[in-house]
Formats: C-alpha cells, sequence, structure tokens
C-alpha cells in the first residue's frame, strides 16, 4: 500500500534535486515563488538534470509540456502533490 | 615499451600535477583506460591510456607537479616481452638546448623532446622551464580561489594568443528553427524523460555534418600550417558554475545518433561541471560551439581556441516576424554565427557552413 507523500516530503525531495545541480547554493534562502533560473543561474541541462531527478524519486511522469509549471518551488510543489 | 608522458590538455597548458595513479605496477590497462588523475588548470582531469599493455612501472610520485612531456610511467605494449626498463639513456639534446637547460636550472631527464627522433629542442627547454617544475617537492592542492585565478589566467593567456596570432573574419546568419522545434516537440513525445533532447543536440549535430561539407574549418593550426582533421570532434563550451569556462570534445559527432549525442552531452556537461573529464576530451577538439542563449544573447562573436581554426556560436530563440509564400508569420529563429581564421578559409567558405547548418536543420529527421 503507498502512502501519499506530504507537502514537506515533496519540498524536501525538490530541494534535494536542486542541491545536486547546485551544490554552492543555499537551498534554505530559496523564494519559493521566485524561478530557480533567476536564483540559481540554471541553464536548460541543469533543467532536464533536476526534472530527471524528480522524477526518479517520486516516480512521476512529467511530459515536456509541463516543464513550465516547475519552475518554482511552489509550482513544483502543487504540480507534484496531484500526482503523487 | 611506450612513454606515458603529462599530456598537454590546452594550448596553454605547461604542468600538471599527478594526483593519484589508478593503476598498479603489473596491472593490465587497456586502450582507454582511466590509469591516472592529473590536477591542472582545468580541474582534475581522468589521464586515458593510449595504449593496450602492461603498466611496467610509475616515474613519478603522487602529488608531483611536472611539465607537459614528462615521463610519468613506462608501459609494455601488447604481446611484447617484458624487456627491462631503461632508467636512464643517451638523451638527444643540441649544445645549444643542453646550454640553455643549464642556465635556466632545467633537468633534461624530466624534458620531453619534440625536435627529430625526439630531440631535445630549445622550445622544449623554454616550455619546461616556464612550467617551473617541482619535481623533489610533493605540492598541496591548489586552494579553491587560487585554481579559479589560474583558470582566468589559462582563459586569458589563450585569448589574447588567439587574437594576437588568428586573423579572425565573422559571418552571421538567422535560421528559421520552427520546423527543427516541431519534430523536436514531437519527438520528445515519444521518448521517457532521461532519453529526451535538448535542441542544443540538434544544433551541434548539425554543425557536424556541415563540417563534413566544409572540411577546413575542421581543423588545427600546427607551427606554421594548417592540418585537418579526419574525425570530427565538436569542443562544446560549458561554463562552470564556481566560474570560468571549458571546451571539451563529443568525440566523432558527426557519427552519433541523436539519442547517443544527447546522452553523452549530458554526460559530459555533468562531468565538466563535476571535474571529472578525461585527457582525450580536453587534447581531441577539432573546433568548438558555444551558445548564450540562455543568458539572453541574441548573436555570439567568439574568439578561436587555438590551435583550433573556427567556432561557431549561436544565440537565444527569439520569436520574429518572418516571410513564407510573402506572408508575415511568427516564427522561432536564432542567430548563428561563425568566427574563422581568415589563414585557413575565407567568407565565401564561412558561408557556406552557415547555409549548410541552416539547411540541415530544416531537415531535424535527417540528423
Amino acid at each position: 500500500m503507498t502512502q501519499k507523500l506530504t507537502t514537506d516530503e515533496i519540498t524536501n525531495t525538490v530541494l534535494r534535486a536542486l542541491g545536486e545541480i547546485a551544490p554552492e547554493a543555499d537551498l534554505a534562502a530559496i523564494k519559493p515563488g521566485v524561478s530557480f533560473r533567476d536564483q540559481l543561474d540554471i541553464d536548460s541541462m541543469d533543467f532536464l538534470n533536476f526534472v530527471i531527478a524528480v522524477h526518479e524519486a517520486l516516480h512521476v511522469e512529467i511530459p515536456e509540456a509541463d516543464y513550465p509549471k516547475l519552475i518554482t518551488l511552489n509550482g513544483c510543489v502543487e504540480y507534484l502533490s496531484s500526482r503523487v | 615499451m611506450a612513454e606515458f608522458t603529462m599530456p598537454s590538455l590546452g594550448a596553454d597548458m605547461e604542468a600538471g600535477t599527478l594526483v593519484a595513479w589508478l593503476k598498479k605496477p603489473g596491472e593490465t590497462v587497456r586502450k582507454g583506460d582511466i590509469i591516472a588523475e592529473v590536477e591542472t588548470d582545468k580541474g582534475i582531469i581522468e589521464i586515458e591510456s593510449f595504449m593496450a599493455g602492461v603498466l611496467e612501472k610509475t616515474l613519478v610520485e603522487p602529488m608531483t607537479k611536472v611539465p607537459v612531456g614528462t615521463v610519468l610511467a613506462i608501459i609494455r605494449e601488447e604481446g611484447k616481452g617484458g624487456a627491462p626498463v631503461v632508467e636512464t639513456g643517451r638523451l638527444r639534446v643540441s649544445p645549444a638546448a643542453k646550454q640553455l637547460a643549464a642556465e635556466l636550472g632545467v633537468q633534461l631527464s624530466t624534458v620531453k623532446g619534440t625536435g627529430p627522433d625526439g630531440a631535445i629542442t630549445r622550445e622544449d627547454i623554454e616550455r619546461s622551464a616556464g612550467a617551473k617544475p617541482i619535481i623533489a617537492a610533493p605540492t598541496k592542492p591548489e586552494a579553491e580561489a587560487e585554481k579559479q585565478a589560474r583558470m582566468r589566467q589559462v582563459i586569458a593567456a589563450a585569448m589574447a594568443r588567439s587574437k594576437r596570432e588568428i586573423p579572425h573574419y565573422y559571418v552571421g546568419t538567422t535560421i528559421d528553427m520552427s520546423r527543427a522545434l516541431t519534430w523536436l516537440n514531437e519527438e520528445n513525445l515519444k521518448r521517457p524523460v532521461k532519453e529526451r533532447l535538448l535542441y542544443g543536440v540538434l544544433l551541434l549535430k548539425a554543425v557536424a555534418l556541415a563540417l563534413r561539407e566544409v572540411p577546413e574549418l575542421n581543423a588545427l593550426w600546427k607551427g606554421n600550417e594548417v592540418v585537418r582533421s579526419e574525425s570530427i570532434h565538436v569542443g562544446v563550451a560549458v561554463s562552470l558554475r564556481q566560474g570560468g569556462l571549458i571546451a571539451p570534445a563529443l568525440h566523432d559527432t558527426d557519427k552519433q545518433s541523436l539519442g547517443d549525442l544527447m546522452r553523452n552531452f549530458r554526460d559530459l556537461v555533468n562531468r565538466a561541471r563535476a571535474g571529472a573529464l578525461r585527457s582525450s576530451e580536453l587534447s581531441d577538439p577539432t573546433i568548438t560551439v558555444t551558445s548564450l542563449g540562455e543568458q539572453g544573447v541574441e548573436s555570439v562573436y567568439a574568439v578561436i581556441y587555438p590551435p583550433q581554426v573556427a567556432i561557431v556560436g549561436f544565440g537565444k530563440l527569439v520569436e520574429r516576424p518572418w516571410v513564407v509564400d510573402k506572408q508575415i508569420v511568427p516564427r522561432s529563429v536564432l542567430t548563428a554565427t561563425l568566427s574563422a581564421d581568415h589563414r585557413v578559409s575565407d567568407g565565401h567558405r564561412g558561408g557556406l557552413f552557415l547555409a549548410a547548418v541552416d539547411r540541415l536543420l530544416q531537415e531535424p529527421e535527417s540528423l
């Protein structure tokens, strides 16, 4: 039986994935409504690695068309909460 | 027997620090095996064996900084007997080079000769002296700030040399990317997340295939002449999170499927940023591609990385009014520029190259 993940668990998973691509980042200082690209200077390869990391951690299918929904922490939590 | 030497991993690399041996004497090595790690101004690089055989003997201790060309180890070739290792031998060195070595305090035994039959030349001595070898005293790893400063110096030296020695010319064109992006969207719908393609891979493949049509751009300037490369190894400019950049090679870019190219491209970028590149990836690029589109740049006028003779720059994808069949329609376009060495090619050939890149991107299913 699978158990639905909490918002905190999803947030931690997202932050862990970000930490892998931007190890120098202060994850506690991430502003939830501001795009990762603006805060962490990530490029398209970083973002692809981020999506893959989230996909592998949560086993969620993420169509390319949904990528724009994942550009902020708030967006990630909202999107992923409805799918895990 | 073959000498395994400190490789040159860039036009301005003078020395490297042997960090660790990953093979022990007596172990079998295959061509391409990683047998040592070396720290350079570009980070820790994995050094590959260029031949198959047995690692007979290591000659340099870990954490020792030595000039490019220094013999690090002896490899006994596959199928050949274990002849005794020659510890010392008669060095082929001219009197002038010998005198210069004495003046500059360079140990001849540490110098790899590049003259006829391996003779040590004055230039070899000067290069070794410039590297300031520290043979006897193992060095400590440099602090991160020092590494960054050194990398900046290396970039500065290479770029200054480029602008000083290479007569650049520049040509550019704007490419309609609509067809390529439409194809890419459809293609990515079929692919699992780990196998999806970035549009940058289409650009890399198009450049590689266009080089087959204008091969003089896929070459190196050595000595005072151009040497064309039969293989197409596109160097990809990768910005590093801690600052600086590096442009390792995607080997045989033109021969790889888009799926393989994407997998290798992703692996290359990740390893570049993690400081885990291989020696051949730094020494083999035959041209470089740089893209600054994600930084909002529309046109890139790049500086050639010597000894290469060309570099291709891509700007950002922008929506522009475009005329198709006498109708104005919105299209996604980007600007491609070529910086090339006028000693090797001219604007006519450069223009043909960009036209080929454009044409290939209009047929993405053929890439």
